[in-house]
């Protein structure tokens, strides 16, 4: 017969019991009782109950996930008493049911503190979304709000108060907030950047009474230094008592202060009855976060399904949160109790951070450390303090801003074999380098394919190609940058001889310096130099044999064979009078219309004998290419700006025109894109473009870097408040340094990302001049600028460049195989499995 | 190359597809000769020319005229234009997945004139 387990709590713990239960596939009958109205919910992330979030957005519980997995849960039906000697529990409903195991996971309650009037109308404790609904409830008429505890979940509740529009305080009876985490340095830093926020906070209050107004509603807080808060409701938020009363109850083991004692098994004094979470007491300690919690449940998971692979032995309280949008941190042996310890800690007020490391005796090792204001070097001190690594020569540099020149991402070779590399399918160092030494593996697609490292999110994959690059070195396996086997140089060295030797064409070159007739590699590479350098027409005679199909027909070739057109729609401005124009001759040739993702649109289904029709009318009616096929600048996007938006500083649309006018065209070693923001509300998206623009009240801000698409990186900021014509020569001098400097295929952000000393060294170069080639870039893009024209224009002018816009040599017929079907009104190419049902042959 | 050469010798049937000069050098051209679509390249300046199928078997579209024509390891071959696979001009093999191989047809240059046989 099936084993029956009664799990009592259907807190965050409790489900994450279940979930393991269910996954492990266990031969259990499982019944859970619930005391709230709901399963289990995200109760970390409670105080965005207030910020929109509903009851379902916080749930934990997948829809139907106790159905299908045959859990009985018992909503709304809290256990009252547990008979171990009969081996049953009994419900407030009256529901008794007996148990072969029983699993405890009634975690904790709000610890409300012994003052008088703590129990008057008003007032309230944090901690399920029944209390948030009761405070949401009271406080729709109330004005100021006070938090009791300045802990980490009185600063999660004070962010619920202040989501509700209340006036906030914080009253915390220690001398600082997160006093268990973080010491009085950091909790100042952490107060100032409260009090910012608008928040009251008053630390060192000892509160004597809580006095009632003539309804007798929560009036004011009176403290012992004789001050007084008024207030119209208090939350109560100072810590949590594990919620034992159960297992008292039943005799099991309780801790001096509460909790049930538990073993490494989790298993309580009864060794029938687990504890898990909140509720339970492990060599004298509760853990109150969520994570240690998770980590019993699998345990208790473990021994019910009869493994014992795993152990609960404690755990790491490291945490690191964003509290009120504020990222704290704290780790290891934060305060430093450790005999010998020592401290390197920077204080830094203008920039509002404190950072705190706490080292061994001989300032070798990293034994813990606070970070409040900015945590983004958590992982880096974790991974060093978690596998012991040795520190750098200068520990404090970890914690300081990065110095002119010096890198300070850690390298790959210093990693210990343990440390975890791709995090999504738990690969480590030493399996990835073995990997490499015993297959011999030598690009990073097998490194990939056989470990199976990056390929989960792909987020490890830099890390794993400086592995291989690495392991390649040590085996003295020469990695060579040449751009194909034609070419013994890179792309960077061929641009450099392209101007250096005057050359201008790929015969030219390739007669000097390559070998062999060339490939589709080197070709539109070289291509993209010549056009870089010298700006000659891609059509040309001598150049038109590079090119990719794309910019060879002036267009984007499709899946069929058909290409799309993409003109030039400056700022993403147009007026009816070309929108017309556009649906007129997207209808006179069938085309499927679309607006594109930068402000454009596209006409796609052209055959390639249309492509110059369409483009007579195009150029007739004023439009010019978008360059949508070449590796140049697409777009720059604009919002309205001061034109016509109520909040814009500054005119958005004039500037953008004006910047895609002046780079339009413009080859590089990938498309670019850009776009320019009327205010900081930043409705353009610069900062997610190769080069972005946003409008300040004083002038202009200029980023750089930036992507979207397949790997997102924000674009960071070169210079600020910048005058036009300044901004303009910033641009130019950026990206004749890219194009001069960056790999075949490399977008502005990879390119970044490699450059060392990163952006104080681009300020540098771009601001300062430190190469002395400033006056080089510039003139070279102001030839550029100058030998500008449209590839269409000059090729419609052509009559032998347009005798290539034809499917066949020797007969004006169109490719018999493109065939379109209509789909919502439009035409699109037909899938395979279409031309069998209409029986088309090829 | 055995099938070649029965063509050849059996039908030897030479349709003119275009001057010479209508196929830039390195380039490519797209020829109907009797319903069939075959890509004619056109390799270095002078009379060096390969005809293939048109068709890319990997995008299903008749597309290889359009492709980047180039050499590996001294091989004559065309890269799609589509998903970028290669294949030798010579024999029509695809050089990137060796179960795939193209039609080859007979071609040649007589008074600047390209012809092919098919």
């Amino acid at each position: 017969m099936t084993k029956r387990l009664v799990t009592i709590g259907n807190g965050m713990v409790g489900h994450r019991f279940l979930e393991q239960m269910a996954a492990k596939g266990a031969d259990w009958e499982l019944i859970c009782f619930c005391e709230e109205p709901r399963v289990a919910y995200d109760r970390v992330n409670l105080s965005g109950y207030f910020a929109g979030k509903t009851a379902e957005d916080l749930s934990l519980v997948a829809p139907d996930f106790y159905k299908d997995n045959n859990i009985q849960v018992h909503i709304g039906d809290k256990a009252i008493s547990i008979d171990r000697a009969n081996k049953t529990v009994t419900s407030a409903k009256g529901v008794t049911i007996s148990y072969d195991k029983l699993v405890l996971a009634t975690g904790s309650y709000p610890f409300v503190p012994p003052i008088k009037g703590n129990d008057l109308p008003g007032t309230f404790v944090y901690r399920t979304i029944c209390d948030l609904e009761a405070t949401e409830a009271y406080t729709k008429d109330c004005k100021v709000g006070v938090v009791v505890g300045g802990g980490l979940l009185g600063l999660e509740c004070a962010n619920a108060l202040q989501n509700l529009g209340l006036k906030t305080h914080v009253v915390e009876f220690m001398p600082r907030l997160m006093p268990v985490q973080i010491d009085d340095a950091g909790g100042a830093t952490l107060r100032q950047k409260i009090e910012d926020l608008g928040i009251g906070i008053h630390t060192g209050k000892s509160t004597t009474e809580i006095v009632a107004d003539e309804h007798g509603r929560v009036h004011k807080m009176q403290f012992a230094d004789g001050t007084e808060l008024l207030t119209d409701t208090i939350v109560f938020s100072a810590g949590i008592r594990p919620q034992d009363e159960l297992a008292r109850q039943c005799g099991l083991k309780i801790g001096d202060r509460g909790g049930i004692s538990i073993d490494d098994n989790c298993q309580t004094s009864d060794p029938d009855v687990y504890a898990i979470g909140e509720c339970a007491l492990y060599n004298n300690q509760i853990f109150g976060l969520v994570a240690p919690g998770y980590r019993m449940a699998e345990v208790a998971a473990d021994r019910l399904c009869g493994s014992e692979a795993n152990n609960f032995t404690g755990a790491d309280m490291s945490t690191k949160l964003k509290l009120l949008g504020i990222d704290v941190a704290s780790f290891g042996d934060a305060f430093g109790k450790t005999a010998g310890s020592k401290v390197i800690a920077i204080d830094d007020a203008i920039a509002g951070t404190y950072k705190k490391l706490v080292v061994n005796q001989d300032g070798t090792r990293l034994l813990g450390g606070i970070l409040v204001g900015d945590a983004t070097v958590y992982g880096t001190l974790l991974q060093l303090m978690q596998n012991q690594m040795a520190l750098p020569p200068h520990p404090e540099d970890l914690i300081l801003p990065p110095r002119s020149g010096v890198s300070m991402a850690m390298g790959v070779e210093q990693l210990p074999d343990t440390a975890q590399i791709c995090s999504c399918n738990n690969v480590t160092k030493g399996q990835i380098c073995a990997a490499i030494q015993d297959q011999e593996l030598r690009d990073i697609g097998s490194v990939k394919s056989c470990t199976n490292a990056g390929m989960g999110c792909g987020g490890c994959v830099p890390l794993v190609t400086d592995l291989l690059k690495a392991e390649l070195k040590k085996a003295g396996i020469a990695v060579n940058n040449h751009i194909c086997e034609h070419f013994a140089f890179s792309r960077q060295e061929l641009y450099s001889l392209v101007r250096s030797q005057d050359i201008h064409s790929f015969q030219q070159l390739l007669d000097r310096h390559g070998t062999g007739r060339g490939c589709e590699i080197c070709k539109p590479a070289v291509s993209s130099i010549l056009a870089s350098a010298w700006n000659d027409q891609i059509l040309d005679p001598s150049h038109v044999s590079l090119q990719d199909t794309n910019d060879s027909f002036l267009a984007n070739i499709q899946r069929d064979g058909t290409y799309s057109v993409i003109p030039r729609i400056p700022g993403g401005e147009i007026t009816p009078e070309k929108l017309i124009v556009l649906g007129q001759v997207a209808k006179d040739f069938g085309l499927y219309t679309k607006i594109t993702g930068a402000q454009r649109i596209d006409l796609l289904g052209a055959r390639v004998d249309q492509l110059p029709l369409i483009w007579q009318r195009l150029v007739a009616a004023g439009f010019e290419s978008g360059h949508a096929y070449g590796k140049a600048l697409r777009t720059v996007k604009s919002c309205v700006g001061s034109t016509w938006c109520r909040f814009g500083v500054q005119d958005s649309v004039s500037l953008a025109i004006e910047v895609e006018l002046r780079y339009r065209g413009l080859r590089a070693p990938h498309k670019f894109k850009s776009a320019v923001s009327g205010c900081t509300r930043e409705c353009a998206e610069a900062q997610s473009k190769d080069f972005g623009i946003i409008a300040t009240e004083k002038g202009w801000n200029l980023y750089v870097c930036g992507n979207g698409g397949m790997k997102p990186q924000h674009a960071q900021l070169l210079a600020a408040d910048l005058d036009k014509e300044t901004l303009i020569r910033y641009v130019d001098r950026f990206l004749m340094f890219y194009i001069r400097t960056a790999n075949r295929l490399e977008r502005t952000a990879t390119w970044f990302n490699k450059l060392e000393g990163g952006m104080e060294y681009l300020q540098a170069v771009i601001i300062n001049d430190s190469l002395g080639i400033a006056e080089e870039l510039e003139a070279e893009m102001a030839h550029q600028v100058a030998t500008y024209a449209c590839e269409w224009d000059v090729t419609l002018k052509d009559p032998v460049k347009l005798q290539r816009f034809q499917h066949f040599v020797n007969t004006d017929a169109p490719d018999p195989n493109i065939v379109v079907v209509a789909e919502r009104g439009q035409n699109r190419p037909v899938f395979e499995h279409e031309r069998q049902l209409l029986q088309i042959d090829r | 190359m055995s099938q070649t050469e029965s063509i050849n010798s059996t039908i030897q049937q030479w349709t003119t597809i275009c001057p010479l000069e209508r196929i830039l050098p390195n380039t490519g051209v797209c020829a109907l000769v009797k319903d069939r679509q075959i890509a004619v390249f056109r390799v270095g300046e002078g009379t060096d020319v390969y005809a293939i199928d048109n068709y890319d078997p990997f995008s299903k579209a008749y597309v290889l005229s359009r492709g980047i024509v180039g050499d590996r390891n001294g091989i004559p071959k065309v890269a799609s234009p589509i998903y970028k696979q290669n294949f030798s001009l010579i024999t029509g093999e695809c050089l990137d997945d060796l179960t795939i191989r193209l039609g080859t047809f007979p071609v040649q240059v007589v008074d600047g004139q390209v012809k092919v046989s098919s």
